[in-house]
């Protein structure tokens, strides 16, 4: 593996290897020294062109505890604001010597422009592109979903597990969200069966053809499938458009869009005695999840978060802990 | 990103390799009864140099230590009344310790596992299968570090083959085994591959 552009990249072998090291590296983190010397010597550019709040900071955690020194380059207040190109963005950064390539931005296929355009010989991973992939987020999900429901007393983590049988609720936006895409690709990989739930003016053209099913109603779903796992996705309301009402082209009005596709306390009882809330965040309380939901005992949003620094530990042990000759 | 097992020493054409196959080629130099009467004899050694297991931790790195940790403490319960092997015995990854990982195509990290009363200032007894350059111990002494202060550490193996590229010595050896570069020695345990044995391949031979 020498870049993570997509959720697709990864075979269920080596989807299984990353949750696994995960597993390890979430290890070392009930440590009191949490640092280790593992990638000594090597820089991580977070070369972020959108805004992010734990993705970067996870993705410069993870560096830090594994001992890489850590660039952080944000679009805002660099020279892109003067119309430097992605292309000599990158060069810059590759010439101050990077090994690897942490890239968010804007533009759908971004980070495979830069890993195969031959710009920068540096690893490049993709953590989040436009409404296209964020693989690193896929993972912890699977990591997180994979230790709670296959998780054993003499197997916490579960380690060596797929996620076969297992029925996972992936509902909301779906039309502009990277992580349903994401998500959906390696759960089903994991063989996870997937439904989306959404209502039909956020399904994206083409969902059909995605490895999973899809409903336009909520509580259909949760009656009859009585899913293992929910995830609650943000309405991506600052790519909607819409008015000062919150009325948007995709729904009528955020009150609606809670009543149908909301998850409330109702709904939460509905749901089995072992399934888990997940949710990527940023959470919008009221309009996708219930304070309710969200607090939980059975949502596990702040544990994606801890879940997040050690997969993506895993990811850059995975990518970097190699030969230096195979990355030139 | 394909990986092997976590292999005791860094040298790439003399690292005992598990599994089956080249059955044929090579010489046992160790067999089951040697294999056992070596630990037992480590056993008592590391017994009477501590006088007795009060504050002892078998440490075993993985892949082929941790078994070898495990039975040790078996044997020191049966000398010693009293003493749970399951609260001596544990195991410690040195992977992400490595200075050699960038020579390597990436390898499986192995589980680090202490003993719930923990390392500080308790004796410390690394064990591992083959002694071969010292830079797994080196690693091994580097992860010990960072988890806690033993009183203080000792080093069990199974087999010492020498070439060491380190000032690194064990404190108990099951049985020096002189070898050159070009062989490899091959440490197969029935816990990890279903049988016991140690061969020497390759070389000339």
């Amino acid at each position: 593996m020498r870049h993570l552009l997509s959720a697709a990249d990864l075979d269920r072998t080596t989807a299984i290897e990353v949750l696994d090291a995960a597993a390890q590296m979430a290890a070392t983190q009930a440590r009191e020294i949490k640092k280790l010397p593992t990638l000594r010597g090597r820089t991580v550019v977070n070369l972020f062109f959108e805004d992010s709040t734990r993705t970067r900071i996870s993705f410069e955690t993870a560096a830090k505890r594994l001992s890489a020194d850590v660039i952080n380059f944000a679009a805002k207040g660099s020279s892109v604001s003067k119309g430097e190109s992605l292309k000599d963005t990158a060069q810059t950064l590759q010439a101050m010597g990077a090994d690897a390539v942490v890239i968010r931005h804007p533009a759908s296929g971004a980070p495979h422009r830069l890993a195969h355009s031959g710009w920068v010989g540096t690893s490049v991973v993709n953590a989040g592109d436009g409404t296209h992939q964020h693989p690193t987020q896929a993972l912890l999900d699977a990591y997180t979903i994979r230790r709670h429901l296959t998780g054993t007393t003499a197997n916490p983590d579960g380690v060596g597990n797929d996620l076969a049988g297992l029925r996972v609720a992936i509902v909301g936006d779906v039309l502009h969200s990277r992580v349903a895409r994401s998500n959906v690709q390696l759960l089903h990989t994991l063989g996870a069966e997937v439904t989306l739930v959404s209502p039909p003016t956020l399904v994206p053209v083409g969902a059909e053809a995605w490895p999973c099913s899809i409903s336009y109603h909520l509580d259909a779903v949760l009656a009859d499938q009585q899913p293992d796992a929910i995830m609650m996705l943000r309405v991506q309301r600052e790519r909607m458009g819409g008015d000062r009402t919150g009325a948007t082209g995709f729904f009528p009005s955020p009150l609606e869009y809670t009543r149908s596709f909301g998850l409330d306390s109702r709904r939460l009882r509905m749901l089995p005695d072992h399934a888990i809330v997940l949710h990527p965040g940023p959470m919008n309380r009221g309009l996708e999840i219930s304070a309710e939901a969200a607090d939980s005992p059975r949502a596990v949003i702040l544990e994606q978060v801890a879940n997040g620094v050690a997969v993506r530990m895993a990811v850059l042990y995975l990518l970097l802990a190699q030969e230096r000759e195979t990355l030139a | 990103m394909s990986s092997g097992p976590a292999l005791p020493d860094a040298v790439p054409p003399a690292e005992p390799v598990g599994g089956s196959g080249g059955e044929a080629a090579g010489a046992e130099v160790l067999g089951q009864p040697e294999i056992a009467r070596a630990l037992t004899r480590i056993a008592h050694e590391v017994l009477e140099r501590n006088k007795g297991a009060a504050d002892l931790v078998l440490l075993g790195i993985p892949t082929r230590g941790l078994p070898l940790a495990q039975r040790l403490a078996a044997r020191l319960a049966e000398v010693e009344p009293g003493l749970d092997p399951t609260a001596v015995a544990g195991s410690l990854d040195v992977t992400m310790y490595r200075d050699d990982l960038h020579k390597h195509p990436t390898r499986a990290l192995g589980a680090t596992d202490l003993p719930a009363a923990g390392i500080d200032d308790r004796v410390v007894v690394l064990v591992d299968d083959v002694l071969f350059s010292g830079r797994t111990i080196r690693a091994a002494l580097d992860a010990l570090n960072d988890l806690g202060r033993p009183r203080a550490v000792q080093l069990a193996v199974l087999v010492d083959r020498g070439h060491r590229e380190l000032p690194i010595r064990a404190d108990y050896v099951g049985k020096n085994l002189p070898t050159s570069l070009a062989e490899k020695v091959r440490v197969r345990l029935v816990e990890t591959d279903g049988v016991d044995s140690v061969r020497i391949d390759g070389g000339a031979r």
